[in-house]
């Protein structure tokens, strides 16, 4: 069973190097090859996906099999929520920004998409004007125009008809007050929020400035939807496509296929290759069964991303010939730890500090699976892979990363508490690796003292009842509580705003942030999103990571990896940081 | 052929070819090896039967009746799928018509079996298969051996219910099992044993899950339908009174032998062996006051496993002491005490005809 | 006889009814009575960034700001007038019967209901006519071969089967078979057995089997069990009296009193099954009514829940109701009168 399929994975190999080489000779040629690849041409070999070009190629053609363990969140582009989705939905949608499709880092970069360049704002930052690309037609032929991408923003801010969307839109846009989107409130006037002067201008209009504006723009909501083709919570079966690809056969649940779209005009779209004739996507699928067939060959891509199965992780990892086909880019995702400074004696940052040295680093990474399935070690909250980050380590955990014990122990004396204390971890129940690092934590805080109390809690209501709920929190003392937080979209604040942000804190429980609560930092944040210089506003969210961590209110845990398999039949294959998985637009299909 | 069809030898007759009986068995033993040892159930047993003749066998259970019959039907080869009871291992000589019928293959004794001989049994409601009508089994018996069509064979049957007065037999030929009741059961039992006008005819214990009446009639009825078909009948029972009135010979069987052989006049009136007065005295009889007790057998069959030496009956035995220990000792054969009865038992002819004349006979 | 039947079907539908508010209480009662708000409720059917407003306005549009019993009637109601259905950008009518609309996908669940059911029951009616086969066949040559090597070996594959998850088997088996060898079809196919009955055996060969391996040994050791019973019967004896080659006494005699207990629990297992062969759609990625059900209760999806539930309860009291009517037919002495 092996050889075969070692035979078969070297030959792959073999024909992907020798594919390389050959390219290489012709962009090296001479300065004439235009034919080249933007990128640099491909490595192979372990991870080398998540920095270049994997299989390079131009050649068009052929079907790619996608498949998702489970439902789609939804197709819609005014409701999907999901990095995989956004990642997704650039082949069939096309908004006014868009992260540009190439390897690494460069993926994080905005490129215009359906808008002709950025957004151009005014010096208070609250008004973005875009102008559209002309010539941009829907799949039924109709051209797109600035009132079809406002229809579309607008419908998406109606959050009974969509409530699994995100809510940036409703938040930030200045639409008059009682306003419920345009299926309830129809006839109400909402040029106060977004203006269309002509078929090609689109002016947006917020309550506060948003400097990082054109990150919003290149949300899936976005993506014009003809208001005459709308169908509200229906229409994610029956999508208007305006990106190459449109949908055939869509079986919600179960199936569906996407085509080359006759009525997309590469002329007026930089951005994508379109290689693959055809993309076939089955949904609901065993994810055990998705690996079996992903290092077979049987399919392509697991659109989800989230890494393979632990029993195919033991496999790829000691396989040599499968591991050098396989990639392990970072998630745009911290798992970390909220330390709640409500609950005393934590109210006393020394005693925080000495959560902070006490815990074993490399604890928490083997209870999330180790280097490869777990994650690096984590010194910020923002990964290393988001613009903004700044590399820092305030509580150095000794030279094994196994902990500082007498820095903990100096930190429990100046907190008044030298011989320790006792609080309580809350993880959710469901998931084993979070009760794994509650038990480290557990066990490497016993060195100095500190008794830790396992607080289980159901994931379903964590934030809403538990950990989340401020009252409740004091109350039962969950002086930590395990969390993790995944990026919008890879800029500070995608995210930082819903986990460092006390305003985000609701009463009645429900927020991710449980234990950051400093005014200054609320400050930083809003002043950050006046700051229309992307280079400075990217040292501020560093500014503001530092300053949070200042206060030892989050013990950051790891920075999230996953272990992708490279599809065999796939060529231009590379990972984008933009959302950390394979990059969906580039890859094309050699049969 | 005398009319009493007693052989006073065990084996065949060297000097009388000519007068072959219809059924004949030559030291049948049949044994079961268990984990326990080995069971034998029938251990050297020979008797004959002539066409038109029935003979009784009587003992108690464990005697070793059933196991004789199912040895001359063929049926005992079969059970070598239950691995706690292997095959029975067979010897000795089955003669049907001077066929010798252990030494054949079981398909040829299949093709016999319901044809040439046919066995009713005890309980004729777990005998017939409750998942078929009572017609259904009987065509089935019938077409087994006779090539016709359905339609031949169904009113084959009607006809055998009606001829063992089976009432509206075209109807109840429909019937199931459980919907007759024990007699009526029993008489479709019979139809089916006769459906191919068998030559033998062995009935193991056919009336004794049937009421007094009914048991009547079922004698009865195996009467006229022997005399019909002339054929040999084996009577197995534990009971006397049905040997009494159907049989011509009766053979008492004890740990898987034979204890008297006789023709029913002569051991009815002069039984020989203390195993047969035991029997006798044990039959319940309306004449008698209550007060007199029956002559019951006193202790328990032996274990067939361990029989014990000389006379098996010794142990219960009133007279065993009468023979200066040959009855722990030595076995005893069959010796003729008249002609046309023998028995094996060790008592002298006159202590015999003493225990009889005064202790027995006043008791009966 | 028909009386009969009608009296067990009025038995059925209110059996369904009582099966449905158990349902509901324990998705919609039972977590109010813990102390649950509707709006903790609807917090699960709304994303990740939703705002107090949208929990709130979701709750609404689920129904769970109303009094449970009021719940229960609108629902009660949609199954039997059909309901409407407001999805934005205007009103849908959901015709009876309406068993509402999936809180997460926005299906009308009826319809995927339908859609889901002949995958289930293709899985079914091809599994257990394997499983029927195969084990009431090996259970007779056990019986018959009892302590030979093909019986030890039989039971001893029949406890693997017994013992081995499907999910278990299933993936090695795929593993093996369709992307090693690559003779049966990968995961998650399924073709109607009205568009191309032979792609429609192909793609379901292998969950068959797997699935039929599962309960095939349970029916091989149970028909073993039955056949060594009835084999020591008498009438097994009279049969054979009768000169009945043995052939026919085992398939005709010995088999048919085996055979019924077999088939009532063959009755019960196909209902079940037919609710959802879980393991087995979910590992063969079938788009079942099982893999619907446990999705669907992953997600808290309460409408999708209530209705797959009733489809199962359906199926089993149904199942159950053939297997008493067959009971009649297979031993007469139970037949009714």
């Amino acid at each position: 069973m092996n050889q075969s399929r070692s035979w078969r994975a070297r030959g792959l190999a073999a024909v992907g190097i020798s594919a390389a080489l050959l390219l290489a000779a012709c962009g090296g040629g001479g300065p004439g090859g235009e034919q080249g690849p933007t990128t640099q041409a491909g490595a192979s070999g372990f991870n080398a996906g998540s920095t270049t070009v994997v299989n390079p190629s131009d050649k068009k053609g052929g079907t790619l099999k996608f498949a998702n363990e489970g439902d789609w969140d939804t197709l819609d582009p005014g409701e999907t929520y999901y990095a995989y989705s956004w990642n997704f939905s650039r082949l069939y949608g096309r908004s006014l920004m868009m992260f540009k499709s190439a390897p690494g880092k460069e993926g994080n970069q905005l490129v215009p998409d359906l808008a002709e360049g950025p957004g151009q704002a005014s010096s208070d930052a609250k008004t973005w004007t875009y102008k559209l690309r002309q010539g941009v037609k829907f799949d039924d032929g109709t051209e797109v125009t600035s009132a079809d991408v406002k229809y579309a923003v607008l419908r998406s801010t109606d959050k009974q008809t969509f409530p699994n969307g995100p809510a940036y839109w409703e938040g930030q846009l200045d639409l008059p007050s009682g306003y419920k989107g345009p299926y309830k409130t129809p006839n109400m006037n909402t040029d106060s929020a977004i203006e269309t002067p002509d078929k090609y201008t689109i002016v947006f209009h917020t309550k506060k400035p948003f400097a990082a504006f054109d990150y919003l723009a290149q949300q899936p909501n976005t993506m014009p939807v003809p208001q005459d083709k709308d169908t509200g919570a229906k229409y994610r079966n029956t999508i208007v496509s305006t990106g190459p690809y449109k949908f055939e056969n869509l079986q919600p649940g179960k199936s569906f296929n996407l085509v080359r779209n006759d009525q997309w005009d590469p002329a007026t779209d930089p951005n994508r290759k379109a290689l693959p004739d055809r993309i076939e996507v089955t949904l609901n699928v065993n994810p055990d069964d998705i690996d079996n067939r992903l290092i077979s060959g049987d399919l392509d891509v697991a659109v989800t991303a989230l890494g393979v199965q632990p029993a195919a992780q033991s496999r790829v990892l000691q396989d040599p010939t499968l591991k050098e086909n396989a990639d392990n880019p970072l998630a745009a995702r911290n798992w970390y730890t909220s330390i709640n400074p409500t609950v005393a004696p934590l109210n006393n940052i020394e005693c925080r500090k000495a959560i902070m040295y006490a815990m074993d680093h490399t604890g928490y990474q083997t209870a999330y699976g180790g280097q490869f399935a777990g994650g690096d070690l984590a010194t910020t909250i923002l990964p290393p892979n988001i613009p903004g980050h700044t590399a820092f380590d305030l509580y150095p955990a000794g030279p094994d990363n196994k902990g500082d014990v007498e820095a903990a122990k100096k930190s429990l004396e100046a907190c008044g508490q030298p011989n320790g204390f006792e609080t309580n971890i809350a993880y959710r129940a469901e998931r084993p690796k979070e009760k794994a690092t509650a038990e480290a934590f557990q066990q490497a805080l016993s060195r100095v003292g500190i008794k830790l109390a396992l607080k289980p809690y159901p994931q379903g209501d964590y934030f809403s009842s538990y950990a989340g709920n401020p009252p409740y929190v004091v109350k039962n003392k969950l002086g930590l509580a395990l969390n993790g937080w995944a990026a919008d979209w890879p800029d500070g604040f995608g995210f930082l705003s819903q986990i460092v942000d006390s305003r985000v804190i609701r009463p009645a429980g429900g927020s991710s942030n449980t234990s950051v609560r400093i005014p200054e930092v609320d400050q930083m944040l809003d002043t950050a999103l006046t700051e229309l210089d992307t280079d400075r506003r990217n040292q501020m969210w560093g500014e503001i990571d530092k300053r949070v961590m200042e206060e030892a209110v989050i013990y950051p845990g790891v920075y999230s990896k996953t272990l992708l398999v490279r599809s065999k039949n796939a060529t231009n294959i590379f990972v984008t940081d933009a959302y950390g998985e394979y990059d969906y637009l580039g890859l094309g299909a050699q049969k | 052929m005398t009319t009493s069809a007693l052989r006073d030898l065990v084996t065949r007759h060297p000097g009388q070819p000519d007068k072959e009986p219809f059924l004949e068995v030559v030291d049948l033993r049949v044994h079961f090896p268990t984990d326990d040892g080995l069971v034998k159930s029938v251990d050297g047993l020979s008797f004959a039967l002539d066409r038109g003749r029935t003979l009784g066998i009587v003992g108690e259970s464990g005697s070793g009746k059933s196991v004789t019959s199912l040895a001359i039907m063929g049926l005992h080869t079969r059970p070598a799928s239950e691995q706690k009871r292997p095959g029975a291992q067979l010897s000795g000589e089955i003669y049907l018509e001077g066929d010798e019928l252990l030494g054949k293959t079981p398909e040829y004794v299949r093709g016999l079996r319901g044809k040439r001989m046919a066995m009713i049994f005890q309980d004729p409601l777990s005998a017939m298969n409750p998942y078929y009508t009572v017609g259904h089994q009987i065509i089935e018996a019938y077409r087994i051996h006779n090539p016709v069509n359905k339609k031949v064979a169904r009113q084959h049957a009607i006809d055998m219910l009606g001829r063992v007065g089976i009432p509206e037999p075209s109807r109840r030929v429909d019937a199931y099992p459980h919907q007759f009741s024990g007699g009526m059961r029993q008489r479709a039992m019979i139809a089916m044993a006769l459906s191919c006008d068998p030559e033998l005819l062995i009935a193991d214990e056919p009336t004794t899950a049937l009421d007094v009446t009914v048991q009547a009639q079922i004698l009865d009825l195996i009467r006229d339908l022997q005399s019909e078909f002339n054929s040999a009948v084996v009577l197995i029972t534990h009971d006397l009174g049905v040997v009494a009135e159907l049989a011509d010979d009766v053979l008492v069987m004890y740990a898987g032998r034979a204890v008297e052989y006789g023709s029913a006049d002569l051991l009815f009136n002069r039984p020989a062996h203390p195993y047969t007065w035991g029997l006798l005295g044990s039959i319940p009889r309306f004449d008698r006051t209550q007060t007199e007790r029956l002559l019951a057998i006193q202790g328990t069959p032996p274990s067939l496993i361990n029989v014990p030496p000389g006379c098996p009956f010794h142990p219960r035995c009133d007279y065993a002491t009468r023979n200066e220990g040959r009855s722990e000792e030595v076995r005893p054969e069959l010796t003729p005490v008249e002609p046309g009865h023998t028995v094996a038992c060790h008592l002298s002819q006159t202590d015999r005809e003493e225990i009889w004349q005064q202790e027995i006979v006043p008791k009966l | 006889m028909f009386a009969y039947i009608v009296r067990r079907l009025l038995w059925a539908v209110l059996l369904l009814i009582v099966l449905s508010m158990v349902t509901f209480s324990i998705f919609y009662l039972i977590p109010r009575l813990a102390g649950a708000s509707p709006e903790t409720l609807a917090a699960r059917y709304v994303g990740r960034a939703a705002t107090p407003e949208t929990v709130h306005l979701t709750a609404e549009r689920l129904g769970l700001l109303d009094p449970v019993p009021v719940q229960y009637w609108n629902w009660i109601k949609g199954v039997f007038t059909g309901a409407e259905y407001d999805y934005g950008a205007g009103v849908e009518t959901c015709p009876a019967p309406c068993f509402g609309y999936s809180f997460i996908t926005r299906q009308a669940v009826w319809p995927e209901l339908l859609d889901r059911a002949p995958v289930t029951i293709s899985l079914v009616v091809g599994a257990s006519l394997i499983w029927l086969i195969a084990g009431v066949t090996v259970g007779v040559i056990s019986a018959l071969r009892r302590g030979t090597v093909f019986d030890r070996g039989a039971m001893g594959v029949a406890l693997a089967g017994v013992s081995l998850p499907i999910f278990f088997t299933g993936l090695v088996a795929l593993a093996f078979f369709s992307y090693r060898l690559g003779i049966t079809a990968p995961g998650g196919q399924f073709v109607p057995f009205s568009e191309n009955p032979a792609l429609w055996a192909y793609s379901l060969l292998l969950p068959w089997i797997t699935l039929s391996f599962l309960f095939a040994a349970q029916y091989a050791r149970l028909t073993r069990a039955g056949m060594l019973e009835t084999m020591s019967e008498d009438y097994i004896r009279t049969a054979r009296a009768k000169g009945l080659a043995e052939r026919k006494v085992i398939l005709k005699h010995a088999l048919r009193g085996a055979l019924t207990p077999v088939v009532t629990i063959f009755g019960l297992d196909v209902g079940l099954l037919l609710g959802g062969a879980v393991l087995t759609e979910k590992t063969f990625s079938l788009n079942g009514l099982g893999k619907y059900g446990y999705d669907a209760i992953v997600q808290g999806d309460l409408p999708k829940i209530l209705g797959v539930t009733l489809v199962a309860g359906f199926f089993v009291i149904i199942a159950n109701l053939i297997v008493d009517l067959l009971y009649g037919v297979i031993d007469p002495r139970v037949r009714l009168e």
